[in-house]
């Protein structure tokens, strides 16, 4: 409010007077401005404020917030092994998804980009896990991750082949973290195809003309044109794959009954959930909550800095 | 012109939105007759028998009482809960709802929410307490007062498939832990599947702790652990780790029980693909819902948890749950009547007989037919110790974390001290 303030006060320095064209333009502005700024506000502002305040008392719900432990909830946060693995997991996951499934989807896209037959009919394919809700996905996959052979498609295929006994999956604590990356990857690099795609159809075809008129063979064309023109589409894909992975909560929840068995898949957000919404501590799942928020506004911040790079289609 | 016409209109816009995110505010009761009363109930029964029955129930007393005004909300489950967090934050019960009793209700009551209802209880020399089995009314008093009424109440045992058991040559159901385990080997070696679980869900397998631990240190163990003069560290509760421990090493569960659910879990029992599941007075029609031709388990018999030698609880002792309601503290005395008519012995035999729970008023197991939930309702009767599932009873951060405990011990990821010490670290946070 105060930004908007002070350039109207540069137009009056400037023009002396107002023009009154102005100040209907700039009513204008605040009247469609209002109703998306107030929710905004009070939907997201708001709570985060309120999450600080509930952050630094002991608190289960019920009746006014009396027991002040100031910090206490944060020092137990960050003494919590069980948290810590849930740090730990959500950073496997970002790592995994940014070596594995960001390069398929790009790998994918650049061959359901061009002149494949039946590429439409692969996008949709492809894109088809996206669209479908992630309770849906969790439920399905449980389904196939069956550890009765007689239930699971998974086991069922597996113990055709000779000596290959069942697999736990879900219900293996060291397995479990692995089926539910697969299934976060099988989910989300539709998405991310489809935007190396849309990424791909920005890019000139005289470039890549001119690029094969002068010699250049495939891989040199894809390392050297493509990809460094689709830079910006993934520095966006590689944003949205880790804040993705470090907020993942519905699928993980559904699927591993809660970051189960015995922690063995804990996100953050599992964590948060269940101490504030099973637990009802509501104050030590705010201050949960509020450690997620600082470890995204970090790594976004730092994102943004570090991944400022030429932007190459951008100034053609 | 028009752009004015446009500038006012979105100003009306903007406006009427502002008015409609503004709260109603509170209308306080306008001047009607002194004897016009609202009754608002929150209850779970989303499905046929219950919504009938106690959409039933609710018109005959209005038609009985014609200034009766009985407003009922139907919640599912996990709404209600998230609902009833919400307008309790703000202070304003509803006069009578859904509960479990327990932790849940008594930190509702820490709040000053629900109403003490003992002197409506004790009126008349005690008149409408003494139609409620002594164990069953405990689960809604805290501290000594009452602040709701059970009108189900049942109890926890072993649900087995006696055919299943008649193929491994097992001819009556085990009285102790040692023959109990000797049934599991012999189920083993007949190729059958002893024990069905859902541990995903943690609860299911609590509850075998949960018994391990009141056959062998009765009342006095978690009356001192839960008094703070004793500890969750204490043997009987390390002892109840390693009976399980040693149950576990049988390998008596059906293939991945650590991800099963409650639902999988009867629905694997159900099916005839585990001889017996350790379930409450839901099981009957649970596993039947679940299996795939929607009949389940043919010859179906119950049997107590069986005793533990060396143990100092009772074989009768009685570990269990079920459904009440709380009164809200603004409940007027035409609430607490209606609660009296809702669990009087003809509602309560109705209430059994469309087979919606087990009656925990005398005279309700005339509804009841079936041999099993008249098994069920006669121990919950004589039960000589009855207690509230541990994850109910205690608060719910403390539930929780014990639930978690005890899958430790399942998934072979801690010992039994360990798990026991986890255990006793959150009740010295939480138990004060």
């Amino acid at each position: 409010m105060t930004a908007v303030q002070a350039r109207k006060g540069d137009l009056v320095l400037r023009k002396r007077t107002p023009s009154p064209r102005r100040v209907q333009d700039f009513l204008t502005i605040a009247l469609f401005l209002a109703p998306a700024f107030i929710l905004f506000l009070v939907f997201m502002v708001y709570p985060i404020f309120r999450s600080i305040y509930y952050s630094t008392f002991d608190w289960n719900g019920l009746g006014p917030a009396v027991n002040f432990v100031g910090l206490g909830n944060f020092k137990q946060i960050l003494s919590d092994k069980v948290f810590m693995k849930a740090v730990g997991d959500c950073f496997l996951i970002v790592v995994l998804s940014l070596v594995t499934q960001l390069p398929l989807a790009l790998a994918l896209a650049i061959m359901v980009g061009r002149d494949l037959p039946g590429r439409a009919f692969f996008r949709a394919i492809f894109f088809m896990p996206y669209v479908i809700s992630e309770v849906i996905t969790a439920i399905i996959w449980v389904g196939l991750f069956s550890a009765d052979p007689s239930r699971g498609l998974i086991n069922a295929l597996l113990i055709l082949i000779p000596g290959v006994q069942p697999q736990g999956f879900l219900s293996d604590i060291h397995q479990v973290l692995m089926c539910v990356f697969v299934v976060l990857s099988w989910k989300y690099f539709g998405l991310h195809m489809l935007l190396y795609m849309a990424g791909l159809q920005n890019i000139p075809k005289d470039i890549e003309e001119a690029a094969l008129i002068d010699g250049a063979n495939r891989w040199q064309l894809i390392r050297d044109i493509t990809i460094p023109l689709l830079s910006g589409t993934i520095r966006t894909t590689v944003y949205l794959s880790v804040l993705g992975s470090l907020t993942q909560f519905n699928l993980v929840w559904i699927m591993t009954n809660g970051g189960g068995p015995v922690n063995a898949s804990e996100f953050m957000a599992t964590y948060m959930y269940r101490f504030g919404f099973v637990r009802f501590m509501l104050g030590y799942g705010s201050a949960v909550a509020l450690v997620m928020l600082l470890i995204c506004l970090f790594f976004s911040v730092a994102y943004l800095r570090l991944a400022r790079q030429p932007d190459y289609l951008g100034g053609m | 012109m028009s752009r004015k016409i446009y500038t006012i209109l979105s100003l009306v816009l903007i406006g009427a939105f502002a008015l409609a995110a503004c709260a109603a505010p509170a209308t306080s009761a306008p001047t009607q007759a002194p004897a016009k009363v609202t009754i608002n109930w929150w209850h779970i029964s989303t499905k046929d028998p219950g919504l009938t029955f106690w959409q039933g129930l609710a018109n005959q007393y209005m038609a009985a009482h014609p200034n009766v005004d009985i407003k009922i909300t139907v919640l599912e489950n996990e709404a209600f809960k998230t609902k009833l967090t919400t307008v309790l934050q703000s202070g304003n019960p509803p006069d009578i709802f859904q509960s479990w009793g327990g932790g849940d209700m008594n930190s509702q009551v820490a709040a000053g929410l629900l109403k003490d209802i003992t002197p409506d209880l004790d009126a008349n020399g005690g008149a409408w307490r003494k139609t409620f089995g002594a164990g069953a009314l405990s689960v809604y008093a805290y501290q000594g007062k009452n602040y709701g009424v059970p009108w189900d109440m049942g109890m926890v045992g072993f649900w087995y498939n006696k055919d299943l058991f008649a193929k491994a040559n097992i001819s009556t159901p085990p009285a102790t832990w040692t023959d109990f385990l000797n049934d599991v080997k012999a189920l083993k070696a007949a190729g059958i599947t002893p024990i069905s679980v859902g541990e995903g869900d943690k609860w299911p397998g609590m509850h075998i702790w949960m018994y391990l631990a009141t056959r062998i240190g009765g009342e006095a163990a978690f009356d001192a652990a839960y008094s703070r003069k004793g500890a969750f560290t204490d043997p009987p509760f390390v002892q109840a780790f390693q009976k399980l421990q040693d149950l576990i090493a049988l390998q008596p569960f059906q293939d991945g029980y650590l991800s099963a659910t409650h639902d999988v879990m009867q629905a694997t029992f159900g099916n005839g693909k585990a001889a017996m599941e350790l379930s409450g007075q839901w099981a009957p029609s649970v596993e039947s819902a679940n299996a795939v031709d929607k009949k389940g388990v043919a010859n179906l018999g119950f049997f107590n948890f069986p005793a533990v030698e060396g143990g100092v609880g009772k074989n009768t002792d009685v570990c269990g749950g079920g459904n009440g309601f709380a009164i809200g503290k603004n409940a007027s005395p035409e609430a607490i009547d209606f609660v009296k008519f809702l669990t009087n012995a003809t509602n309560q035999a109705g209430m059994a007989k469309a087979g919606m729970g087990i009656p925990p008023v005398a005279g309700g197991e005339a509804g009841l037919t079936d041999p099993n939930m008249l098994a069920v309702k006669q121990n919950v009767a004589s039960a000589t110790y009855f207690q509230l599932y541990y994850d109910q009873y205690l608060p719910p951060a403390m539930g929780d974390a014990l639930n978690g405990s005890v899958q430790t011990i399942f998934a072979g990821t801690a010992t039994p001290q360990q798990a026991a010490q986890a255990i006793e670290d959150s009740a010295k946070q939480n138990l004060k």
